[in-house]
């Protein structure tokens, strides 16, 4: 995988983060050594072996369809950066 | 139909349809809409650090039932993946979805186009997601306000093959669909409320052409008829844009219903990318066949079967059958009728009529019209044995029954008097009676004017305050005046 300046600006853009032009240099070597050392896994030869998705071999962990009540509305916008007394507020996300 | 000599619209929908259980897909806050925002919401919907989410076990039910009835074949391992996005609607950051994995695939759903013709539309998968929070543009300047009520509410996504070709198919799948999950009770199917909405792939090819076009999706259509609407635009934008040769690129727009037209939703230049990758939060889901057999044991008639229940072992019309069928309740209403009378046309023309009238005048449903199927067919019971005409049971029996629905139809012929008269002696009284008023009259039928025992039988029918049979009346008559 080839980090460039453009690729580094696509991932802040995903993480919805900003980054000035010497962070960006500096974020950009970070992701090179990041990649160069999971590209040493590749070196293991992995044919004929499943991937491995879970840790344990549980599976249908279902729960009865019952409803309980939730958290109370103080609760629910007591960690939100701003919120008036029903909704969170975020920056606008539609423009007409 | 959309008409064009030298392109042809090819659609493909995808359905999100809202699960009917109880409590959230992966955690127990309740499913309700309308209540007070963010009163529905726990940690696990909120997307804590720490929680983690459990499957609830109807929502899978009503995947596999919807799958059973589309024809799919149903998945034996599933997986979850997380669709990974930052947008405020989902505050975890990533939709639990099954990318790889779709508990369904294949399947198809008949529609029957306006001049009764049929279509098979092929399904590509019905897989499992949570729905997300809802923003409101409108209410502040400066911000997008978040309800997270819906955020997590079990959804199944219906993805289609691009098998339309006209927004009149589109919309005649909807109904179906809308039908199926109401007759199934997976789905309220709600397109205004939002439990069931629909996003089209829109693309134009030349007539002829076997390779597809870019496609376009369109999304926010709130009704049947707006989808259909939107079809219609998008294939004259983009067979507008083709004809002046503009590329038509893979873009969402968004539906105006006010203007009937769509407009661009997303800037183009940053393209999607979900980053998919499996859920670890939750361990893997097989489905046995001892557990497709269970919901397939729970699973209602359909009303394909029930049409062809109604057309061929009950003998009902094509129309009779498709007005029947519309709701499984009506349908049900209908069966527990022919439960008790075999008369099946009469019971046919009970529910569409009267029962129905009462239903429509009084903006209801048939789980709240006051008369059991019973009753309906001991009033059939009571015409078909020459008890009471149709006209007597209509007018009197019906609407009598209707302010006491306790009371037996019996009860009420009797109370009223309104059986006809079985009584030959009585009514020769009345025929004898009736031909001494007249003498004149008797002369002249007699003369020849034969027309006029219809008149005879309206003064005998008076008289007997409507209770004359009609039938034996006429005999008599005839016999007296002979």
């Amino acid at each position: 995988m080839i980090i460039d300046d453009k690729k580094v600006e696509d991932l802040a853009h995903l993480a919805r983060l900003e980054f000035s032009d010497n962070q960006k240099q500096s974020i950009k070597s970070d992701l090179v050594r990041i990649i160069e050392f999971c590209d040493k896994l590749n070196e293991v030869n992995t044919e004929g072996v499943e991937p491995l998705i879970y840790l344990s071999d549980q599976k249908n962990i279902l729960r009865q369809d019952i409803s309980k009540p939730g958290l109370s509305k103080l609760e629910v916008l007591k960690n939100a950066p701003s919120a008036d007394s029903d909704y969170f507020k975020v920056p606008k996300v539609i423009t007409k | 139909m959309l008409k064009n000599d030298k392109y042809e619209v090819v659609i493909g929908l995808e359905i999100h349809s809202q699960l009917l259980t109880q409590s959230k897909a992966f955690c127990s806050d309740k499913v309700a809409f309308g209540e007070a925002p963010n009163t529905l919401v726990s940690p696990i919907s909120l997307g804590h650090p720490g929680t983690l989410p459990v499957h609830n076990k109807e929502a899978v039910n009503m995947a596999i039932m919807l799958g059973l009835a589309c024809g799919c074949d149903i998945r034996e391992y599933n997986t979850y993946d997380r669709k990974n996005y930052f947008y405020p609607d989902l505050p975890k950051g990533y939709q639990i979805t099954q990318m790889d994995t779709p508990i369904c695939n294949n399947g198809s759903v008949e529609i029957v186009l306006a001049d009764g013709s049929k279509k098979e539309i092929n399904l590509t998968r019905i897989h499992m997601e949570e729905d997300t929070g809802k923003g409101l543009h409108d209410l502040d300047i400066e911000n997008t306000l978040m309800d997270y009520n819906r955020a997590g509410t079990a959804l199944v996504e219906i993805v289609t093959e691009p098998d339309f070709r006209s927004g009149d198919e589109a919309y005649a799948f909807l109904s179906e669909v809308r039908k199926l999950v109401r007759y199934l009770g997976v789905c309220d199917g709600n397109m205004e409320e939002g439990s069931l909405r629909c996003d089209a792939n829109v693309s134009i090819r030349p007539l002829g052409a076997k390779e597809f076009g870019t496609k376009v999706e369109v999304k926010n259509m709130n009704s049947m008829t707006n989808v259909k609407k939107a079809i219609e635009h998008e294939f004259e934008r983009q067979c507008e844009m083709a004809d002046k040769g503009e590329e038509i690129f893979s873009e969402t727009r968004s539906f105006d219903a006010m203007k009937g037209t769509t407009f661009s939703m997303r800037s183009k230049e940053v393209a999607n990318d979900y980053r998919f990758f499996p859920e670890p939060d939750l361990p893997p889901l097989v489905v046995s066949q001892e557990w497709i057999a269970e919901v397939k044991a729970k699973m209602p008639a359909l009303p394909k079967e029930l049409y062809n229940k109604f057309t061929k072992e009950m003998e009902l019309g094509d129309y009779d059958a498709s007005i029947l069928t519309e709701s499984r309740e009506v349908a049900e209403y209908f069966l527990e009728i022919c439960e008790n009378t075999k008369n099946y046309k009469a019971a046919a023309n009970w529910t569409m009529g009267a029962v129905k009238s009462w239903v429509n005048s009084n903006a209801t449903h048939i789980e709240n019209f006051p008369l059991s199927p019973a009753t309906i067919a001991e009033i059939i019971a009571s015409i078909d044995s020459g008890t009471i005409n149709f006209s007597v049971a209509e007018q009197k029996v019906f609407p009598a029954l209707l302010d006491s629905p306790v009371k037996k139809v019996s009860e009420i012929i009797a109370e009223q008097n309104l059986a006809l008269m079985d009584d030959d002696d009585a009514l020769q009284k009345l025929v004898d009676e009736v031909l001494a008023e007249f003498p004149d009259k008797v002369a002249a039928y007699k003369s020849g004017k034969r027309n006029l025992i219809g008149m005879f039988i309206g003064q005998i029918k008076k008289k007997s305050g409507g209770k004359a049979d009609p039938k034996k009346t006429n005999q008599l008559l005839t016999k007296a005046l002979s």
